[in-house]
């Protein structure tokens, strides 16, 4: 049996964490919880929190940050660790927890009277505790002092102090080795034999340690280190050490470690003389620089790799993406096996195991996978000819077949084929029906192709109505597989609540994210584990969907009148400015190099599932590695983007004069105001407001009829133009990396060039603020003024809003931008929305609201009721299937 | 009887049979129809701040009419009845600016209640009656921030919280009470500054051991309490307190407290209290669960097995405990389970390594 090993967070530590000392040094809370947020994501089961540094007040610090924590669930969630080597800081972090933390460390450095009054203190505020093994004497350093010293502090808690031995962990202290001392050869040793013994000897009490004080003379040198931490944490677990603190989501596996460095650094915790001679620590420090992570050590690797057998070298290349030998590796494996099938059942298929595997160990990341895929596609590419003379035929096996589409009135995919690509590694075959795809053709290709499992996907929020009713029909003609639910605004709570219910036949499930689609469809297509899978998933919608009809009952919301009383109040003191122009503007073929300036990187990263605020991801520990390859591919590409003219950036913008009619805007067809050209839509917050705060809406931002003249701007723009073209010919080559690169290089584009353009109508067109400086952080924290907001996002949740404006603008003609039938923009690198001067104008977010506004929009709009509630399902505050409360309730 | 044979006889009862609490003080209150005139009462004529609404001072200014309340409750069979003290701490009593007599109010409400129980306990000698020292929530949290845009803004401190309950606890422990009740509790951290005061008033004070009794409330269908916990979570985080029993009470009514007393049942290795409002609120904000109804209810959770101790919170009146003490006579008590040793911590989730 594998024992637990609880993993410790260990970022969050002013000692260990430079970063995170200079975000509490400068008072970036924001980004400091961020750190302790990627901790718990990437599976931290507790979090270590220090702040023993010299120039901080430690203790307000302490206090600060863990007040901070209790307010996110997602970090608050797990218990906190209150590391510090001061009394006083500990104890102010104990008066900030609710839940049960655990004190790290006491000891009886200062004498037993202050050991047992920490100890005592402990117990009162409900604490479990790290207690060193630390004497009068000193800190105890040979396996004999540790284990006497912890033996003698257990006595004292349990005997003495009455504290339950189930709470004690024991750290005997874990000091560096490879010194180049001698006396410190020993030291993981003594750990190691401490911990067995104390284990043994007192009963319930568990040990800890801080890991990376082991390797702290290797440091600047971290693959190294660590391969010294995993080396060493094997031979600890397997001596009883029950956790310990180290960068959760980077604990490498002991099996992956070079053979070479495994053994020399083995030689090194276990204290062995090498069999080739000399002193362990010499023989690491020789071998250590060749394993560091610099370019040094690409080329010497390269050339090693070469060197390999053949399978090893194609494993080698699909675990690294490098496509540069795979033809010639391909063909030399080809040559040495009886079929051209078995060198894909062989050395490929196991190669992609190793990607598998390392995938879901956390040790790979999305674009490295995905680029695992393209040299595999060009390897099995490569064999196709072959395996077609033989005439065979026969399909090669496959692990199951998976049909995938994006719904009816959606286009966008890169997350799908994200998916796809990566289900691919996993020897599934994977039916991909692109975008737009209607529910008759996904079942009637679903029954054709005889397929194990179907996968939904869509990004817009009417695709969630569309899903529903694909498993409605589902249900309706008999399917009895599996059905799996992604894409950025499908939810598990979504799933449970809508769609599971109208495909009882068989399993609905939803998939997070790409990291879990492997496991999701290997479980629901396995024999043995299907069942169970299914059963638990279902059991945990029965409870989401219990969860949300709670919550359904338990929001208030504010009548509409009430909250049109409390409306947001614009300053009308200064005359609204008037824009350069009114009536529209086009911009045909805009300078996609200028473009370029204005792209916010951070989301190009979140696409690929790599978390971190750009440019501090290239540089982080977990993910800098992937990122910075991911970076380089992009830059690559988008040079060749501009410099070749791949896509076209189309855009037209426009301003008109307009005035608030209550939560509507009207639109003119000119000055004199009196000509209705439009009347644009908006919705207004019904959350309770506490204070002066006011229930927006976008109506508020506009003068009202009888105020002062106001304006309003619309605006539409596309860098999408010949983004499917370029995507379609590099996956026909094969290559899905660089078909999902361009469409997400053709995203920020569109994005970039909303920016830019905002920046113009600001500067220029609309002309309000001429002097404003360029400055990219600026632009992407939002810090000028006016808003742009796009219908279908917070602060007007109804897509359908896009149709008028559309209109206004007469977007499909200016810009080829075509809206679908569930108002989602063709080509999908499209961005629109409108522009409001107003310097109190800003983002908000609708929430939910009550069905008294929403049979009011209805009447505004001209719909029913029903209409409105299936355009407005996602923020409902009410179950429109339910019959209305009395008035009353 | 010593304080200590009454602990004792308290102990001895919970193992024979399902201890009943009294119900509800703020509706009995609110029958009276009392005036301004008698919450000031002489001590507080010239007040300057208005006091009607603030019950807890009647202990001071009506103690007729709290010894009246806590008879009724003993005469519809309650074991035990909760002092009128529920917000006598110099935080809670702020908002009447009445924060000097918090101390006052816990002695005089612990005596008023100890007096009724020594009365009843005479009166029927085979069923003894207790007094418990209520210590209620405060209108303050120490892990809620107080302003929406500032998530660690915090309007009191761990250290005022932890002085206003010592102050209180003082004053209940010198009143006579036979336990305390830590009730109602939204916020796990103020309930441990609570804990805490208990603890070193015995270590510092040479108070004797009462046992603590830590009753919790899940505000919503969401199953946590207001500060996040789990109940299982909530049960990590006080358990350091060695309870004598660990319950909820209050918000939601018993149908939708009954799966969290369940889990509490299956997790707690001691006693179980449960005291729920009579139903939810109806559009007027009144309680209109029928005594009948709430007796139904926790007759149920008795023949379950899941409860030691039942009684009533919002709502409920010596009619609806009349009804209780019937319902759960003679019923065994849950029997509490043994569990493996193991390290149990809590952020707002539990965490168990075994």
């Amino acid at each position: 049996m594998r024992p637990i090993f609880v993993n410790i967070g260990e970022r969050t530590n002013v000692t260990g964490s430079a970063r995170f000392r200079k975000l509490v040094a400068e008072g970036d809370y924001a980004a400091a919880l961020s750190v302790a947020r990627q901790q718990v994501e990437a599976g931290a089961q507790i979090i270590d929190v220090n702040m023993d540094e010299g120039l901080l007040d430690s203790k307000a610090a302490m206090a600060a940050f863990l007040n901070l924590i209790a307010a996110e669930p997602d970090i608050a969630r797990v218990p906190v660790m209150i590391d510090s080597s001061k009394w006083e800081i500990i104890e102010a972090g104990l008066r900030c927890v609710q839940g049960k933390a655990i004190v790290n460390s006491i000891s009886m450095k200062a004498g037993e009277a202050e050991f047992i009054a920490q100890a005592k203190q402990c117990l009162r505020y409900g604490a479990a505790v790290v207690v060193m093994a630390f004497d009068e004497e000193g800190q105890a350093d040979t396996a004999a002092r540790k284990v006497a010293i912890c033996e003698r502090a257990y006595r004292i808690l349990v005997d003495q102090v009455g504290f339950p031995p189930e709470d004690i962990i024991f750290d005997p202290n874990i000091f560096a080795v490879a010194t180049g001392i001698e006396e410190h050869d020993n030291y993981a040793v003594d750990f190691i034999e401490a911990t067995r013994r104390i284990k043994q000897l007192l009963p319930y009490a568990r040990v800890s340690g801080g890991v990376s004080n082991v390797s702290f003379s290797f440091r600047g040198n971290e693959p190294v280190r660590r391969a010294i931490h995993s080396v060493f944490l094997y031979h600890a677990i397997n001596a009883g050490m029950d956790m310990g603190i180290v960068n959760a989501g980077d604990l490498p596996v002991y099996d992956d470690i070079a053979p070479e460095l495994r053994e020399a650094v083995e030689d090194v915790i276990l204290n062995r003389r090498p069999k080739t001679g000399g002193s362990q620590t010499e023989r690491l420090v020789d071998l250590a620089p060749k394993y560091k992570g610099d370019g040094s050590k690409v080329q010497v690797a390269d050339q090693a790799w070469r060197s390999l057998p053949v399978a090893e070298r194609l494993a080698h290349a699909l675990v690294n993406g490098v496509t540069e030998f795979i033809e010639a590796d391909t063909e030399e494996a080809r040559l040495s096996v009886e079929r051209p099938l078995h060198v894909i059942e062989g050395p490929l298929m196991d190669g992609m195991n190793i990607v598998g595997d390392l995938f879901g160990a956390g040790k790979m990341f999305l674009p490295q996978v995905v680029k695992s895929a393209r040299v595999m596609k060009q390897a099995v590419a490569w064999l196709m000819p072959f395996m077609e003379a033989e005439k065979e035929g026969k399909p090669r096996e496959q692990a199951g077949r998976i049909l995938m589409a994006t719904v009816k009135g959606d286009v966008h995919d890169i997350g799908k084929n994200i998916v796809g690509v990566v289900l691919q590694c996993n020897n599934y075959e994977v039916i991909d029906l692109g975008v737009m795809v209607p529910a008759d053709r996904i079942l009637d290709e679903a029954k054709a192709h005889n397929v194990d499992i179907i996968g939904l996907s869509g990004l817009i929020t009417p695709s969630l109505d569309e899903m529903v009713f694909v498993a409605s029909e589902m249900e309706r003609r008999g399917f009895d597989i599996p059905l799996l639910i992604g894409g950025a605004t499908t939810s598990k709570t979504h799933t449970a609540v809508k769609i599971a219910p109208a495909y009882r036949a068989a399993s609905t499930t939803y998939v997070l994210d790409a990291s879990r689609a492997v496991g999701v469809v290997s479980q629901l297509l396995s024999k043995t584990d299907k069942a169970a899978f299914e059963a638990q998933t279902r059991a945990d919608y029965v409870k989401v969907r219990e969860q949300f009809a709670r919550g359904q009952e338990q929001k208030t919301r504010t009548p509409i009148a009430r909250a049109r009383a409390n409306r947001f109040a614009i300053d009308l003191a200064a005359a609204p400015p008037k824009p350069s122009f009114t009536g529209t503007r086009t911009f045909d073929s805009y300078d996609l190099k200028e473009l370029a300036k204005y792209i916010d990187w951070t989301p190009f990263f979140s696409s690929w599932e790599l978390v971190g605020r750009f440019p501090d991801i290239l540089t982080d520990d977990v993910v800098g590695e992937a990122a910075s390859d991911l970076w380089k591919d992009a830059q690559a590409m988008l040079a060749r983007i501009v410099e070749e003219n791949w896509f076209q950036a189309r855009g037209v913008v426009g301003f008109w004069p307009a005035q608030s009619d209550g939560d509507d805007i009207v639109v003119y067809a000119d000055e004199s105001r009196s000509t209705e050209l439009a009347r644009l839509h908006t919705l207004r917050q019904q959350m309770a407001k506490t204070g002066d705060k006011a229930n927006v809406a976008l109506s508020d931002f506009i003068a009202p009829i009888g105020g002062p003249a106001d304006w309003i701007g619309g605006f539409a723009v596309t860098a999408g133009h010949g983004e499917p073209e370029v995507a379609k010919r590099f996956k026909e080559a094969g290559d899905d990396y660089s078909a999902i690169l361009a469409a997400a290089l053709a995203d920020r584009l569109a994005e970039a060039f909303a920016e830019a353009m905002h920046h113009r109508v600001r500067a220029e067109l609309w002309g309000y603020a001429p002097d404003e400086a360029f400055d990219l952080d600026h632009l992407i924290g939002e810090k000028y003024r006016g808003i742009r907001p796009a219908p279908g996002y917070p602060a007007q949740p109804d897509h359908t809003e896009k149709a008028t404006l559309f209109k206004l603008l007469d977007a499909e003609a200016q810009t080829g931008i075509e809206l679908t039938e569930s108002f989602a923009m063709s080509p999908a690198a499209a961005v629109s929305g409108l522009y409001f001067s107003h310097p109190d104008a800003h983002y908000f977010g609708v929430g939910r609201i009550d069905r008294d506004q929403v049979s009011d929009y209805a009447a505004r709009k001209g719909w029913d009721l029903a209409m409105a509630e299936r355009w407005l399902a996602p923020i409902l505050s009410y179950d429109p299937a339910a019959a209305p409360r009395d008035a009353a309730a | 009887m010593t304080r200590q044979d009454r602990i004792a006889a308290l102990k001895r009862a919970a193992t024979q049979r399902i201890l009943v609490l009294d119900g509800a003080w703020g509706v009995m209150i609110q029958r009276q129809g009392l005036s301004e005139a008698d919450f000031r009462g002489e001590r507080f004529a010239d007040h300057t701040v208005h006091l009607r609404g603030n019950n807890d001072v009647l202990c001071l200014t009506r103690p007729d009419i709290i010894a009246g309340l806590h008879d009724a409750y003993f005469q519809a069979g309650a074991d035990i009845s909760e002092t009128n003290t529920f917000s006598a701490t110099w935080i809670a009593q702020r908002d009447y600016s009445l924060e000097s007599a918090a101390y006052d109010i816990n002695l005089e409400g612990a005596k008023l209640a100890r007096a009724a129980a020594d009365r009843w306990t005479a009166k029927t000698p085979d069923k003894p009656r207790f007094a418990a020292g209520s210590i209620g929530p405060l209108n303050v949290m120490l892990s809620m921030s107080s302003d929406v845009n500032d998530p660690g803004a915090r309007t009191v401190t761990f250290d005022q919280v932890y002085e206003a309950y010592r102050e209180q606890v003082r004053g209940l422990y010198e009143g006579g009470v036979d336990l305390f009740l830590i009730e109602t509790i939204t916020d796990t951290l103020n309930c441990k500054a609570a804990i805490k005061a208990i603890l070193d008033l015995r270590d510092e004070e040479g108070h004797e051991e009462l046992p603590i009794w830590i009753s919790g409330t899940i505000t919503d269908r969401s199953g946590r309490t207001l500060s996040g916990q789990t109940v299982e979570a909530f049960w990590n985080s006080v358990r350091h307190a060695r309870p004598f029993a660990i319950g909820l009470n209050c918000a939601l009514g018993a149908d939708l407290m009954r799966p969290h007393i369940a889990e509490l049942s299956r997790i707690a290795d001691t006693l179980v209290a449960a005291y729920p409002n009579a139903g939810l609120p109806n559009a007027m904000g009144q309680y209109d669960e029928e005594p009948h109804q709430t007796a139904c209810s926790l007759h149920e959770w008795a023949q379950s097995g899941i409860v030691n101790i039942v009684g009533g919170c919002c709502g409920t009146t010596p009619d609806h405990i009349a009804h209780v003490a019937q319902s759960v006579a003679g019923m065994a008590p849950r029997a509490v389970p043994e569990r493996p040793t193991a390290m149990r911590l809590a952020g707002l989730e539990a965490f168990e390594l075994a």
